[in-house]
């Protein structure tokens, strides 16, 4: 069948639904969402329409600055760690046969699906004093006495790059699955060890395709919002938290919209960068 | 020595993957309402309290229902837009896959607070169906992507014929190609149903004080201290995932539709 233009009005029927639901219930609650960051508050948590630019101006304050400034390392350490774990877990998977494949897949993603809830739920209970790996220690002799190890930095980051984890694999397996393997044989047979084929064959093929995971990563983890709740202590909260935090309980709408305005050209100008890196990658 | 080596690798990696809900697992058959591990005593009571207490009962129910309907509502919005863009060449028309993208690549707090401030402003927040809406939208990106995917499998000359013989647009679809569809249909429904069942933000952000899933549930619970039917809950739900990715790899070609789902998602 050749694929043709819609000639007649009733060829754009089955649009009609999709087009409409996405418009009204995407577009414009997003266009919503950057006019009242233009609004101004009123006491009581209600806002009138204004046009003001007082929600950005208070960006500028120190306080803001740090929370972006950890928001921003936190995810940047969250996708470096998970690279650094995924890259070879997904080069390794790659290689197995279809049935391993499938059992990994699917555990792969069944924790990929557990709400941040449940993840920080689990997370708190392995670190907790009465629940946690500290008694497993205890009981080996290696400590004294079990203790609980959040709130903490490090139990954010556990947790992050435990959700995180799983959406790098994936991310990475149809790019890793796809790599040529004569180009390994190539090297294996040029007499390269297999860790050295890995680290001089493999990853600067691949340096594109891991430079747009990073990124894509790197966006996933800033979306977190519960674990640094659940897991960190107040000096650990991210731009995400804030924003529900000023939304929910603050009542402050336009401030909670003018930083989620701020969220999505942050992550805009990623996706962008992403996509940069991609053509580059097709263009080499 | 290097097989050995990735052995160890893979053993470490399933250790980090399992170790929180081995945990979890643990506690949640102790035999006292105390958080201990490893388990004091073996009950299974906890798993039965879901059932049982109305408040864990309600939040189950809720939490079936939305994901039941909001993936119905995402399938019904994907079909038809996977459609279109593969039987017509209308290059502006890609802009709307590009939306169905959108709510999925974006951090969530984005979704969820535009939704908000719209329920919100036309006066509906707080209502159960909003929820549904607001899923089916934030939830659209997984059938799209699995049905786009579906639609390039499918031979074009099949298509062709059909219409040879004198068959419209409508009669083709039913007898032609919602069959050879159909593995994409369940599969995208399937990827829904599940996140659907474990979403957080955009439930509480649009419906969270008039209506309580599971996740807001055990969040909820969890202000409070520790209740062991948030382990019980934890494993069910890690269960069901588990159970429902492994009857899509069973019916289905997983590798392939994950090499093809992360791809189209870039």
């Amino acid at each position: 069948m050749r694929r043709e233009a819609p000639q007649k009005l009733s060829d754009y029927g089955p649009l009609f639904f999709p087009a409409m639901m996405l418009t009204v219930f995407f577009v414009v609650p997003f266009a919503t969402m950057i006019a009242v960051s233009f609004f101004q508050r009123q006491q009581g948590g209600f806002y009138v329409p204004a046009f003001e630019l007082a929600n950005y101006q208070r960006f500028l304050s120190l306080f803001f600055a740090n929370v972006l400034g950890f928001s921003l390392m936190l995810a940047v350490t969250v996708a470096i760690c998970c690279i650094v774990l995924a890259v070879p877990f997904t080069y390794l998977l790659t290689r197995m046969t279809r049935k391993v494949q499938i059992v990994w897949l699917v555990a792969l993603l069944s924790v990929l699906s557990l709400s941040e809830v449940i993840i920080g739920f689990a997370w708190s209970t392995l670190f907790s004093r009465t629940a946690g790996i500290t008694n497993l220690l205890v009981m080996a002799g290696i400590m004294s006495e079990a203790k609980a190890l959040l709130p903490s930095f490090g139990a954010v980051l556990t947790g992050m790059v435990y959700q995180a984890f799983p959406y790098t694999v994936l991310v990475l397996y149809p790019a890793l699955v796809r790599l040529d393997p004569t180009l390994t044989e190539a090297a294996r047979t040029l007499g390269a060890s297999p860790v050295k084929a890995f680290f001089t064959v493999v990853i600067p093929a691949l340096r594109n395709t891991i430079t747009a995971t990073l990124i894509m990563v790197f966006i996933f983890a800033l979306g977190s919002y519960l674990l640094p709740q659940l897991l960190g202590r107040p000096q650990h909260w991210t731009l995400s938290v804030l924003i529900t935090d000023q939304a929910i309980y603050q009542s402050n709408m336009p401030f909670a919209a003018a930083m989620a305005v701020f969220l999505v050209l942050v992550t805009l100008g990623l996706v962008a960068l992403t996509v940069l890196a991609g053509r580059k990658g097709e263009a080499a | 020595m290097t097989g050995a080596l990735s052995k160890v690798y893979f053993f470490l990696i399933g250790l980090f993957l399992a170790a929180p809900m081995i945990v979890v697992a643990g506690v949640s058959v102790n035999a006292k309402q105390t958080l201990a591990f490893p388990p004091k005593g073996f009950s299974l009571s906890w798993y039965g309290e879901i059932f049982l207490n109305p408040e864990w009962r309600n939040a189950l129910f809720a939490s079936l229902t939305l994901a039941i309907l909001s993936a119905a509502l995402a399938v019904a919005i994907a079909l038809p837009l996977a459609w279109f863009l593969w039987r017509r060449i209308a290059p502006w028309a890609n802009i709307f896959q590009l939306l169905g993208i959108a709510p999925f690549t974006l951090p969530p707090v984005i979704t969820a607070l535009g939704l908000l401030t719209f329920w919100a402003t036309t006066g509906f927040y707080g209502q159960p169906w909003t929820a549904v809406v607001s899923h089916a939208i934030f939830f659209v990106t997984l059938p799209l992507v699995t049905l786009s995917l579906g639609f390039t499998a499918i031979d074009r000359s099949l298509v062709e014929a059909a219409a040879t013989m004198g068959a419209d647009d409508r009669t083709i679809f039913r007898t032609v190609v919602l069959p050879l569809i159909l593995p994409y249909i369940v599969s995208g429904y399937a990827f829904a149903f599940v996140l659907s069942l474990n979403e957080y933000i955009v439930a509480y952000m649009t419906v969270g004080f008039t209506m309580e899933t599971l996740p807001i549930k055990i969040f909820n619970a969890l202000r409070y201290g520790y209740t062991p039917t948030m382990a019980s809950v934890t494993i069910l739900f890690v269960a069901t995932a588990a159970v429902i990715f492994s009857l899509v790899a069973r019916f289905g070609d997983l590798p392939k539709l994950l090499g093809a789902m992360s791809s189209d998602d870039t």
